[in-house]
């Protein structure tokens, strides 16, 4: 199972072991972790609530893991992603690629997430102390997927 | 066919889903015409269709495609995950 998305915490180093256990032919691993940041360009923040739509999140990071396997000679990948009620600090996402040379793993993890924050269905509602709001999507986040493509 | 909402489209109609006869909606976007229609609520939320983003069967489309046959539509404001 190389997708999760649950609403509790997930503990990295335990994923990377899980990751590389079975491969003795990985030499590199790349691991990306997202948090939440207390300022944004909506304020200071005291928590958010990210939005999901089950099922189809599950299919297009899947979806997204398999493009990155296309393209890259990966002998794994691990996407975990969380939703519900998170607070400044708290991690909410994770990836991990792992190769037999860095170079893949890096790209690869940069292109997933990248390719995570412009397709898969996740919504982030801030709640700051002049209430809450609904992130806006970024340009910056559009573009950077837009160099993936060929 | 169940319609779906998400994030502010959410909050604007007040439902998650409701079930929808789409009538003669051969797109999207005739779908998004038709539940505009409906009430105030619909309305408000379909205002600026530019910030609605579509997935037919819980695959990314857009307001052209098409959804004769479709089990399941989602409206939703641009992604922001991650």
């Amino acid at each position: 199972m190389s997708v999760s998305v649950q609403r509790q915490d997930f503990d990295i180093a335990a994923e990377i072991e899980h990751l590389t256990a079975s491969d003795p032919e990985i030499g590199a691993v790349v691991s990306f972790t997202g948090l939440v940041r207390q300022t944004t360009p909506g304020g200071s923040i005291a928590s958010m609530e990210l939005e999901h739509y089950p099922g189809m999140t599950e299919r297009a990071l899947e979806e997204i893991v398999a493009e990155a396997r296309a393209r890259w000679p990966l002998q794994g990948v691990r996407v975990i992603h969380r939703h519900g009620p998170l607070k400044p600090g708290e991690r909410i996402v994770l990836v991990l690629t792992a190769s037999r040379h860095r170079q893949a793993a890096f790209e690869a993890a940069e292109f997933l997430m990248d390719y995570l924050k412009t397709r898969a269905p996740f919504w982030k509602k801030e709640d700051t102390a002049e209430g809450a709001r609904w992130v806006d999507a970024r340009d910056a986040d559009t573009s950077a997927a837009d160099r993936w493509r060929r | 066919m169940q319609v779906l909402y998400f994030a502010w489209l959410r909050e604007r109609i007040g439902a998650a889903s409701e079930e929808i006869d789409p009538g003669g909606a051969a797109t999207a976007r005739d779908l998004i015409a038709r539940l505009a229609a409906l009430d105030d609520q619909h309305a408000a939320a379909f205002a600026d269709i530019s910030a609605v983003r579509v997935a037919v069967d819980q695959v990314m489309g857009d307001l052209d495609t098409g959804i004769a046959g479709a089990r399941e539509v989602a409206f939703f404001p641009p992604v922001t995950g991650g």
